[in-house]
């Protein structure tokens, strides 16, 4: 249980920690606190120690983390159990010591203010402005710390506690000019979005061409903004689900997965081996199909269209399997927290089989489309190259960032729902191109099916649902039955799951990478703090520096690889 | 088990070869479609894709063999639902095992996200959902539903009756009947969803 403690009085526990060692020797009396809460390892230091303490984490030979994940803000507005205000919180990775931290500092209200880290992390840069967005924290030094999400016409700070849910503002300019022609130049401005046929979805980037050459660009995103995260701290834990839905709308059912595997950590509940499997099977059934949209509209940019109409059959075949499970297609929101809304139907495992035969056929013909066609090839070989370290410093995820030859997955790194029963590879890359990008996923989805077919063997029988009155609703059968199951059933619907106190960090390996929800609960119905970490929010941060120096045309094929979903990415 | 980690080959030798291969793909599925019947579309709207018996679409309110509606006004749906889009009010009834209805009920389907939790939550089986999909209005008002409309809906017989409780789940005959009614006056058959 979350336990803060002095330094003084560490215990040992702790600081076996190494990360919880390295920083009380370095930072002394500025260490404030540190938890060890569901296996996560939190440490609280003063703000004025907050760079020397996230170098430290990246830097020090025994720590490396090097990964960076999140920074958020947090209004702890009527906490009394909290020193300040705000705080800001970042979560780091460490992808050889594969450890994960969370860092936290308090704020005080009457000065905001902050370190900036973007020195050390590049991907720091629209978190903070984010953090700035939302709750008004300031980052001493930060370049450009202006709205992200909300638009130049928004008053006030939507996520502070005190902001009135529903409160409107009406956006009458938008923001025309993100870029400046420099004097006496004949370079030329050209938008690419919000709406654009090759842009995939709504958000705007601004290119400074020099003839076909981008010299300069810079990206625009939130139109798509609908604050989930504030709409979620009004909901009760179940009624996010079908939110999540939202967030990357390609492969939805993996955002309710991992939104039932962060609140089953927080409450300590594990699902049963049946929904866990049946989980499994449909997250890589959705991820086959996150990385089929991605690969062939990707390809259609290009104006290769035959692969897309290939594998969008494959890809119909899995909504229908889906809406076999759960009675939709898109918006599936079947999971439930401790298992599932229902149990599949009883043709569920030869209809996997036959779906999959069906689906890597598809799969089939467009490797053969594409993979070693000259054209292709020629538009994707060494086009938008993006280091190992800047991978690493700007927090990519998923495909992307093993495309750029960091050996990573969290399936594999931190096992959840079973994924350590099966056999699979992790596939990576060498370069970081685009065509390493696509190979990457390319194997994926070999190895997804490799994964479902393990699954569908060993599919366990028994509940889809914890026997737990506390986190599900019971049989409808005894609910109809009898008063104590009636009531009980009353009770959780008028107050909810509720949670113990506390902190997590729930992370899943979505499609396009690491999806994280970083959750603090006060212990009442709603969520006090919810922060998701989108994957592709650090990937599209990267795409305006990646353009720089290119050619127009191979923005396009850039910006289909990186995979942003404009849900997601804009929560 | 175990787990590898392996470096993507990029040597493919791409060249002008796979260029043909994929033409002869592309030519292939045109012909199957063409003459096999392979095709992937139907032709909407005469045609219909065949939907889930699990399938979340417009709310069905059941009724009592005497045609009052089922529901007892708990607020349970509404409590639950996160779109917030359902509006009850409640009546009373003389008899003594009902007390309870609703004088209104209202479902605005424009904001409904169809989510199914309204279905789950309710501990009378008085709300299911049906297959029905084809959600057309010339006016917002026109698209809330009231509760005579979700009781006695024309379209509920020919789509059937979608998300409901999981017969597994549900042992007790006597809370079919209202099920029943269903089939009798709707054809439309309770049981395990199937394919």
């Amino acid at each position: 249980m979350a336990s803060a403690t002095l330094p003084a009085a560490l215990s040992p526990a702790l600081l076996e920690q190494p990360a919880v060692r390295v920083l009380s020797e370095a930072l002394g009396e500025n260490l404030l606190a540190a938890t060890d809460f569901r296996g996560e390892i939190a440490i609280t230091v003063e703000r004025k120690a907050w760079y020397k303490a996230v170098s430290l984490l990246r830097d020090h030979p025994e720590l490396e983390f090097k990964l960076f994940l999140d920074l958020c803000g947090v209004d702890f507005f009527d906490r009394e159990d909290q020193p300040e205000r705000f705080a800001v919180v970042l979560h780091l990775y460490s992808v050889s010591k594969k450890r994960h931290v969370r860092l936290r500092t308090p704020v005080p209200e009457s000065d905001p203010k902050v370190q900036t880290i973007i020195p050390l992390f590049k991907g720091a840069n629209w978190f903070e402005r984010e953090a700035w967005d939302m709750y008004g924290i300031v980052f001493d030094g930060h370049p450009n710390l202006i709205r992200l999400l909300t638009h130049d016409a928004f008053v006030g700070h939507p996520l502070r506690k005190d902001y009135p849910q529903g409160q409107r503002h009406v956006l009458k300019e938008p923001r025309k000019w993100l870029l400046q022609v420099p004097p006496e130049s004949e370079h030329m401005i050209v938008n690419l979005g919000p709406s654009h046929p090759a842009m995939h979805g709504c958000f705007r980037v601004q290119t400074l061409l020099d003839g076909e050459i981008v010299r300069d660009a810079e990206a625009e995103i939130g139109y798509m903004h609908r604050n989930f995260e504030k709409m979620a701290e009004a909901r009760t834990y179940w009624q996010v689900i079908p939110y999540t839905d939202r967030l990357n709308y390609c492969s939805s059912f993996m955002n309710g997965h991992g939104w039932a595997l962060a609140v089953e950590k927080l409450l300590g509940v594990q699902a049963p081996a049946r929904a866990e499997a049946v989980r499994v099977i449909l997250s890589e059934f959705s991820r086959i199909m996150d990385h089929f949209v991605c690969i062939s509209t990707n390809v259609v940019d290009l104006g290769a269209i035959t692969p897309f109409f290939v594998v969008f059959r494959g890809r119909e075949k899995i909504y229908e399997l889906l809406e076999s499970c759960c009675g939709a297609r898109l918006t599936v929101s079947y999971v439930r927290i401790g298992g599932l809304a229902q149990d599949v139907p009883d043709d569920f495992v030869p209809r996997c089989r036959e779906t999959l035969e069906f689906v890597m056929d598809a799969f089939k013909q467009m490797d053969e489309l594409l993979t070693r066609n000259i054209i292709f090839n020629n538009r994707f070989r060494d086009i938008g190259v993006l280091s190992k370290e800047d991978a690493l410093s700007y927090g990519w995820a998923g495909p992307c960032l093993r495309g750029s030859g960091v050996e990573t997955d969290v399936r594999r790194d931190a096992p959840y729902s079973g994924y350590d029963q099966y056999d699979f590879d992790v596939p990576v890359g060498t370069t970081g191109d685009c065509y390493d990008r696509y190979l990457v996923r390319i194997e994926e989805i070999r190895q997804s099916a490799r994964i479902i077919r393990q699954a569908l063997d060993k599919l366990p029988a028994g509940p889809v649902i914890v026997d737990d009155r506390k986190v599900a609703l019971p049989p409808k059968s005894e609910v109809y039955g009898n008063i104590e199951s009636l009531m009980n059933h009353f009770k959780l619907v008028y107050d909810g799951i509720l949670p113990p106190a506390g902190e997590v960090y729930g992370a899943t390996e979505g499609a396009n990478g690491e999806l994280g929800y970083y959750i603090v609960s006060d212990g009442g119905k709603h969520p006090y703090r919810l922060k998701v970490r989108p994957p592709c929010y650090n990937n599209y941060q990267a795409y305006p520096e990646m353009l720089k120096g290119g050619q127009i045309a191979d923005a396009i094929a850039i910006i289909g690889g990186l995979n942003v979903i404009a849900g997601e990415l804009d929560r | 088990m175990a787990t590898r980690i392996v470096t993507v080959d990029r040597n493919t030798r791409p060249g002008v070869g796979p260029i043909l291969l994929g033409m002869w793909i592309t030519l292939r599925n045109m012909l199957q479609t063409l003459f096999q019947r392979k095709g992937a579309t139907i032709q909407y709207p005469e045609e219909n894709r065949p939907v889930s018996t699990r399938y979340r679409g417009i709310h069905i309110l059941t009724v009592r063999q005497d045609g009052s509606p089922k529901c007892v006004a708990c607020y349970m749906c509404a409590t639950v639902c996160p779109a917030e889009c359902i509006y009850i009010e409640a009546g009373e009834r003389p008899e003594k095992s009902i007390e309870k209805y609703p004088t209104r009920f209202e479902i605005d389907l424009l904001r409904c996200v169809y989510c199914g939790f309204c279905v789950d939550a309710c501990p009378e089986e008085a709300i299911i959902m049906s297959r029905e999909n084809n959600l057309v209005g010339t006016t917002r008002a026109e698209l809330v539903i009231d509760r005579d409309r979700l009781m006695s809906r024309a379209e509920t017989a020919e789509h059937g009756a979608g998300y409901r409780p999981d017969e597994h789940d549900v042992r007790r005959p006597v809370r079919l009947a209202a099920l029943d009614r269903l089939s009798k006056e709707h054809g439309i058959v309770p049981g395990m969803p199937k394919r």
